[in-house]
């Protein structure tokens, strides 16, 4: 009573659990929250896919071709240390908004995947490699005895790093490219109008959407993780 | 069919680990001996492939099929028998082969138990199955019977005479033991 009586406006300026999630069972119950949600989730995701891709196969590169890994190490530096916020403007400048998005998460999850995959590559047996050589084992049998399970634990470290990374930037990135219709226009709506059960409601589905795909992606590599083992 | 090793050498930061090695390996059994330090494993890796000769050649390889018991059992740990053999065979894994072998070998059949959890003997008779299994033209032993007691080592040495029969097995070790189990005729490289 006092504290409300102190901070009349309280609602304001910090609202409770239960106004964010009245808000959000409110939210969830319209077609534009998941049409949001899933046009958000589809560009950051789709980011982070391809990043890992292009990253995994960048890295695998860099690996048996010394040049290729001289002519990424600056750019990894380069992506590392540059504030995402400079990207999103430059970006904004290249791309249209509705790409804005997938374009950063895909930044940001390309050093992490790189130069974990890249680790992971370093540290794979060379005397079974060279077991293999002897025994002339074609390669797809090398990638999945020996390749894979040096790589995999590198990789689940860094995608589980990464997933958390793209979707703070892929969201940074809708708030300021406000692409139409999606989980960063919504946040940056309800700063907007003050609506501060909005936010809270908006930010808890962020964290939700991204623990859920980190826990069925990593869930996925344990699996492959498995398989290669046995 | 005759491996000749031709006036090999070999050095590393400007040491020599090899000086002018020649040797002629015919059919059968032939045992390389020489102290532990004194060059063997790295003449074994020129003739893998896996080093080359800083000079000197080696005859008698080229296109052959080779088949090696490396002197660390270089098994997939994390995996079972059946997947280290399938690793290294592919479809030409037979199961029933390779349990006789086994048997010979004086290994049950373990299961799904990763090799990992093995004794360092059983592992061992692993990896001289894995390399009597694959189709080789020329075997190759460093130290095979590393880890293995009496009774194992004479198993080993007649599963690896009756699966060899007139291909070159060229053997190294320091114990003059391992070329007697195999009636080796036995070079002394220093």
């Amino acid at each position: 009573m006092a504290l409300a009586a102190a901070f009349p406006h309280g609602e304001l300026l910090l609202a409770s659990p239960v106004s964010a999630l009245v808000r959000l069972a409110s939210l969830a119950g319209t077609g534009a929250f998941w049409a949001a949600v899933g046009r958000s989730a589809a560009a950051i995701l789709g980011g982070f896919v391809l990043s890992c891709v292009l990253a995994a196969s960048l890295a695998a590169l860099s690996a048996r071709f010394r040049a290729v890994g001289e002519l990424l190490a600056p750019l990894v530096a380069a992506v590392k240390a540059v504030p995402v916020v400079s990207f999103i403007i430059l970006a904004l400048v290249w791309l249209d908004s509705d790409s804005l998005a997938l374009f950063i998460s895909a930044l940001m999850v390309f050093p992490p995947i790189y130069l974990n995959v890249l680790a992971g590559i370093g540290a794979a047996d060379r005397q079974l490699l060279e077991m293999a050589r002897v025994f002339r084992v074609p390669f797809r049998r090398q990638l999945w005895g020996i390749w894979l399970p040096a790589v995999l634990p590198y990789f689940r470290s860094a995608a589980s790093l990464a997933l958390g990374l793209c979707w703070k930037a892929g969201v940074a990135a809708e708030v300021i490219g406000l692409p139409a219709g999606t989980v960063g226009e919504r946040l940056y709506t309800a700063k907007v109008y003050f609506q501060t059960p909005d936010l809270f409601a908006w930010t808890a589905v962020i964290v939700a959407v991204s623990v859920a795909f980190e826990h069925l992606f990593l869930a996925a590599v344990d699996a492959l993780v498995r398989k290669v083992g046995r | 069919m005759e491996l000749r090793i031709d006036h090999v050498s070999k050095a590393y930061g400007g040491q020599a680990v090899l000086r002018d090695v020649t040797v002629t390996v015919g059919s059968g059994v032939t045992c390389l001996m020489a102290p532990s330090g004194a060059g063997k494993t790295t003449l074994l890796r020129i003739l893998l492939g896996l080093e080359r000769p800083d000079s000197g050649t080696v005859h008698g390889l080229e296109g052959r099929r080779l088949a090696a018991v490396f002197q660390e059992d270089r098994l997939l740990e994390q995996q079972d028998w059946r997947g280290n053999l399938r690793f290294v065979l592919g479809s030409a894994f037979d199961e029933a082969e390779a349990l006789t072998l086994l048997e010979e070998l004086g290994l049950a059949d373990t299961g799904a138990q990763p090799v990992g959890e093995w004794s360092g003997g059983m592992k061992r008779r692993l990896a001289l199955a894995r390399a009597l299994l694959s189709p080789f033209d020329v075997l190759i032993l460093d130290e095979p019977f590393t880890g293995l007691d009496r009774d194992n080592r004479r198993r080993a040495a007649g599963s690896i005479l009756a699966r060899t029969a007139e291909r070159p097995v060229l053997l190294v070790t320091h114990d003059e033991a391992d070329a007697k189990a195999l009636s080796a005729r036995i070079i002394h490289l220093f």
